[in-house]
């Protein structure tokens, strides 16, 4: 089954957040999550700038199957988007955790990532819905 | 609850297929990208299981004339014997139970292939009417149906068929030739040429490998539906059911109304709808701007709300395509959907977008 890297941290809606070392977070959506998606034809970013609130849907994937609302994990402000993805959707399926990241945003809170999960909870988690 | 499975499943577990549960079957949905499969049928050669579907052989001396009973479309149409037919079979109010391909293969022998979900219904259906036939009914699960389509579909076929059918390779579109165990028909699902190969179950794996051998990709579900909606083939269950008729769901022309004294099943009340004008009709849309139609996307015109009975991202074109049902009185080419929350315009066009690998939208 997907893999969850050991180095990221995960939301129940199955986005994963990279910590960067200047402080900013990156943010994707996780392996399994791609997979049940099934073939990505467009991504939807938000715009460089535009303030997020962990928890609101902020970026949109839509796959041969269905949309699917993208959530802020953390707060702040979006910095950086992937604009590979209005191209190549299928970025993210091929590589969800390295070239198929989504945004980055610089936290206003960062206590907000300890909240997250870390991989072996989030494995677990996808294990006990399945 | 246990799933039924084809005599192909080990070969979609080999494959590495996503199996799902599909009308109390599980079927592959894909095989890791539905996307490249859809390329694959419109490029080269896919080839699908659709032995969940369900085929019933008609004899005897009434065959003819209780298909003529059963079905819109008229079976007197096929002259001679190896033609085969689409039609509905509805119920007396005109709705659609199904829709199928009749084959003939002789004066007292067809061989009809109807829908997987529905296949229990319509076999009991049959038999209520066949009662007052001379005909026996003789469903035959024990067949495995493949299905090759794409540009290159029948020359990978051909070497792999029994001698006995290597006449296959002069067939005309919607013919079909047969031997004692096997048929194969030049039908297919996709909008692309093909063939629909009939054949006993216990040599479906070998074929099936010797397919994948000569380079034919394994294409799932999700790839048969987006195919099937860019040909604008409509899916039963989605864009017609026993609640409309042919004549709302762009399918008149399946109707046979002569000679005038066939009495098929839902002939009244197709009647009465074709003279007081059916109030709906099922057109093709295309969204030029990003994002997706949907099935139950709601669709605004100016004569009153619509909807979208399928809808889907077209691999081929690169945008969306939907069929939708919409109040008979829209004339306008731009439309509105309403598409998670926000109004977009759609263009109205005829309900084929791709046939034979290429656009049909001017």
């Amino acid at each position: 089954m997907s893999a969850a890297p050991q180095d990221l941290k995960y939301s129940k809606s199955h986005e994963w957040v990279r910590l960067e070392s200047d402080g900013s977070v990156t943010v994707g959506i996780t392996d399994h999550a791609q997979s049940l998606l099934g073939d990505l034809v467009f991504v939807e970013t938000p715009e460089s700038g535009s303030p997020v609130e962990a928890g609101q849907s902020c970026a949109t994937v839509e796959s041969v199957k269905a949309a699917s609302d993208v959530y802020a994990p953390v707060s702040g402000e979006v910095i950086a988007v992937n604009e590979d993805l209005v191209d190549s959707p299928e970025r993210v399926n091929e590589s969800p955790f390295a070239e198929g990241w989504l945004f980055r945003i610089q936290p206003s809170d960062p206590g907000e990532i300890d909240g997250l999960m870390d991989a072996d909870t989030y494995t677990a988690m996808v294990a006990s819905e399945s | 609850m246990n799933l039924k499975t084809t005599p192909l499943h080990a070969a979609h577990e080999r494959a590495g297929a996503r199996l799902v549960d599909f009308a109390g079957w599980e079927m592959p949905l894909h095989y890791g990208s539905q996307l490249e499969e859809h390329k694959a049928v419109r490029a080269g050669a896919g080839m699908f299981d659709v032995s969940h579907m369900r085929v019933v052989d008609v004899r005897g001396s009434d065959a003819g004339s209780f298909l003529r009973r059963l079905l819109a479309n008229d079976v007197a149409k096929l002259q001679a014997p190896g033609r085969a037919l689409y039609s509905c079979m509805l119920n007396t109010e005109g709705g659609v139970l199904d829709d199928l391909i009749v084959y003939f293969r002789g004066e007292a022998d067809y061989r009809v292939v109807v829908n997987a979900a529905t296949a229990d219904d319509d076999v009991a259906h049959m038999r209520t009417l066949a009662a007052t036939h001379a005909v026996t009914l003789a469903p035959r699960p024990e067949l495995a149906l493949i299905a090759v389509q794409g540009p290159e579909a029948v020359a990978r076929t051909l070497p792999l068929l029994p001698e006995s059918l290597r006449a296959a390779a002069g067939l005309k579109p919607f013919h079909a030739v047969w031997d004692d165990t096997w048929m194969v028909a030049r039908t297919g699902y996709t909008g692309e040429d093909g063939f629909e190969i009939m054949l006993p179950a216990e040599r479906a794996d070998g074929l099936w490998e010797g397919l994948r051998a000569a380079g034919v990709r394994p294409v799932g579900l999700g790839a048969r539906d987006t195919l099937r909606l860019e040909a604008g083939m409509n899916l039963y269950g989605t864009d017609m059911d026993a609640t409309t008729t042919p004549l709302v769901s762009n399918l008149g022309w399946t109707i046979a109304w002569e000679p005038s004294d066939r009495d098929f099943v839902g002939r009244a009340a197709l009647e009465r709808q074709r003279a007081a004008g059916a109030p709906e009709k099922l057109v093709g849309l295309v969204l030029d701007e990003r994002g997706v139609l949907r099935g139950g996307t709601r669709i605004q015109t100016a004569a009153g709300a619509g909807v979208v009975t399928s809808g889907s991202f077209s691999p081929t074109l690169g945008f969306s395509v939907a069929l939708a049902r919409i109040p008979s009185a829209s004339t306008e080419e731009m439309l509105t959907a309403e598409l998670r929350g926000k109004a977009v315009p759609v263009r109205v066009v005829k309900p084929v977008f791709v046939r034979h690998g290429r656009s049909k939208i001017s």
